[in-house]
């Protein structure tokens, strides 16, 4: 049977693997080359080493290193708030309250708006608020940074909350009465049952929130576009700003970015190992 | 016990609710102000929209004017139907062959789509936009190309997750009968790959209609806008932003996705739930 499959290949494999390799393999490829050269388009690179790696460092007019320490400020704050108010909703509408579907249908629906759009919708939202104490959205970083904050709990709260409830749902409930009938109050039930038992949903869901946090791009454009002065500007952002906005810049930038991808994949590694460890096997 | 068990539950559901409607809130405001003159917008959003306010439907006019919202719309729809269609026809024969095609090159595919998922987009984004202009990919067809190719990832790894629980009996039984592989493929497996087809269905969608920075940088977007591109394109260089007409495209932008979330809400949440479990 294999056999037979075997040479099918031109059918089944060649087109995705065809796709891949322009959509994947070779802009990553070209992309880690292109990090050691100076160029303006892929064709007129020139070979210039580590240049572009020492670029990055230490230029007044590019707020590199203070972009990543806000993605990183910003990646905690939001990992933590999501993931324990998903939780916490979680919990309650997994109890047998009235009404729990129509709340899970509008908690998750903003999930399904992009990213530009949303960054508008709380930008109105945000600068009307502000304005009353004469203030803007763009007055100072902090704004930007609770701004960013609210706007991706009120996107990614809903989608955590779906993936708790199906952990929590899960649990057998023998276990949960076992636990009652050995006299464990509702808080070491939490603690040593529910919380164990939905390990893989906070696994998968701290995965999301961090790489999504990270990565984060279309939600900052629309709703700082990285004002005051680059103050809010997150590490994609900078990195495109450094492609398009700066012409000369183009090495710098997709060194940047071979750093960005170095650091994401770092962490998602680390996190992935760190969260499975504590797993419980079923 | 019971009544101070219904007691605390009635609770929870006003609390609930209260949440509930603070939630939709934003969406609320950006429907509101779409009625009002665009001077007054900024300057206070939470009056409501009467008197010499209301404009009744002047921003949705200019809205579409100036953006060419019903292009836009029609080329997100055609853009995200078109790769969909294609990413799960192409990455389900892809996972398949490799999951029975077992040699050295199929498992290189495999940790490669892996690998690819963990890549931030900014890493390929000046190489990809490159590369597709010198292939001419740079029209709506074209794009498809570059979606099935950056998408394949995540596809081909939810695809193999699933087809590996495939007893592979009933294949055998079907080429046993005579069924060549083709036939195999999609009179017995594809069809038991339905599940895994909508979940891939609803998170690449769900991508591929938000996503804005890969057909920015992809497409000519002086002839080629989508809807994210559209919204961002109001904003323009430098010059103040016609607050109006931006209300009017949220609005036109939002509605058609809740419509469609309300219809098929069970299958995106059980699509984000299996996506989640795979992933």
């Amino acid at each position: 049977m294999n056999k037979a499959i075997k040479k099918y290949w031109p059918v089944f494999v060649l087109p995705t693997m065809l796709a891949f390799t322009i959509g994947f393999i070779a802009p990553f490829i070209l992309g880690i080359y292109l990090s050691f050269c100076k160029f303006t388009t892929v064709t007129d690179a020139k070979w210039v080493g580590l240049s572009n790696y020492a670029k990055i460092w230490g230029d007044a007019s590019d707020p590199f290193l203070h972009s990543l320490w806000y993605t990183a400020l910003f990646t905690v704050v939001s990992v933590l708030l999501i993931n324990i108010l998903a939780f916490v909703v979680a919990m309650f509408l997994t109890k047998k309250i009235r009404g729990t579907n129509i709340f899970r249908t509008i908690f998750f629906m903003p999930n399904l708006i992009g990213g530009i759009i949303l960054g508008y919708i709380w930008q109105l939202l945000l600068n009307g608020i502000l304005t009353h104490f004469q203030r803007t959205l763009t007055y100072s970083s902090v704004y930007g940074f609770w701004g960013l904050v609210i706007l991706m709990c009120w996107q990614q709260i809903g989608y955590m909350m779906i993936i708790y409830i199906s952990g929590i749902q899960n649990i057998p409930g023998e276990l949960i009465e076992a636990a009652k009938i050995d006299g464990a109050n509702s808080r070491q039930i939490l603690k040593n049952v529910t919380i164990p038992m939905v390990m893989p949903s906070i696994t998968i869901c701290t995965f999301l929130t961090l790489t999504n946090g990270f990565k984060l791009f279309d939600q900052n454009l629309a709703l700082t576009d990285g004002a005051p002065s680059k103050m809010s500007e997150m590490l994609a952002l900078n990195i495109y700003n450094t492609f398009y906005g700066r012409t000369g810049y183009e090495g710098v930038g997709q060194a940047k970015a071979v750093l960005f991808f170095i650091l994401v994949a770092a962490i998602a590694i680390t996190q992935n190992i760190l969260t499975r460890t504590k797993e419980v096997q079923q | 016990m019971n009544v101070r068990k219904a007691k605390h539950g009635t609770l929870l559901t006003v609390l609930f609710t209260i949440i509930s409607i603070a939630y939709v809130y934003p969406i609320f405001l950006v429907l509101i102000n779409s009625f009002k003159k665009k001077a007054y917008i900024s300057r206070d959003p939470f009056s409501i929209p009467q008197g010499k306010i209301f404009v009744g439907l002047d921003n949705y006019v200019k809205g579409i004017q100036k953006t060419g919202f019903v292009q836009a719309f029609g080329l997100s729809l055609f853009i995200t139907i078109c790769s969909v269609a294609v990413i799960i026809l192409c990455t389900s024969m892809c996972a398949w062959y490799i999951c029975r095609v077992k040699n050295a090159a199929t498992n290189t595919i495999y940790y490669l789509c892996l690998f690819s998922m963990i890549v931030p987009f900014q890493m390929v984004m000046f190489t990809l936009s490159k590369i597709a202009n010198i292939l001419h990919l740079n029209n709506p067809v074209g794009i498809i190309v570059v979606y099935l190719g950056f998408g394949a990832g995540l596809s081909v790894f939810m695809f193999v997750g699933f087809v590996k629980s495939i007893p592979l009996e009933i294949e055998e039984a079907a080429m046993i009968d005579g069924c060549t592989p083709l036939q195999t493929f999609f009179q017995v497996v594809l069809p038991i790959l339905k599940p895994t087809c909508i979940t891939v269905t609803i998170l690449q969608a769900m991508w591929i209609w938000n996503d804005y920075l890969l057909p920015y940088l992809v497409l000519d977007i002086k002839k080629y806008k989508t809807i994210p591109i559209a919204v961002q394109y109001l904003k323009g260089g430098y010059g103040s932003v016609d607050m109006g007409a931006m209300m009017g495209v949220l609005v036109l932008a939002i509605i058609p996705i809740i419509i469609f979330y309300l219809f098929c809400q069970r299958y995106i949440i059980e699509g984000v739930v299996a996506g989640a479990v795979k992933g």
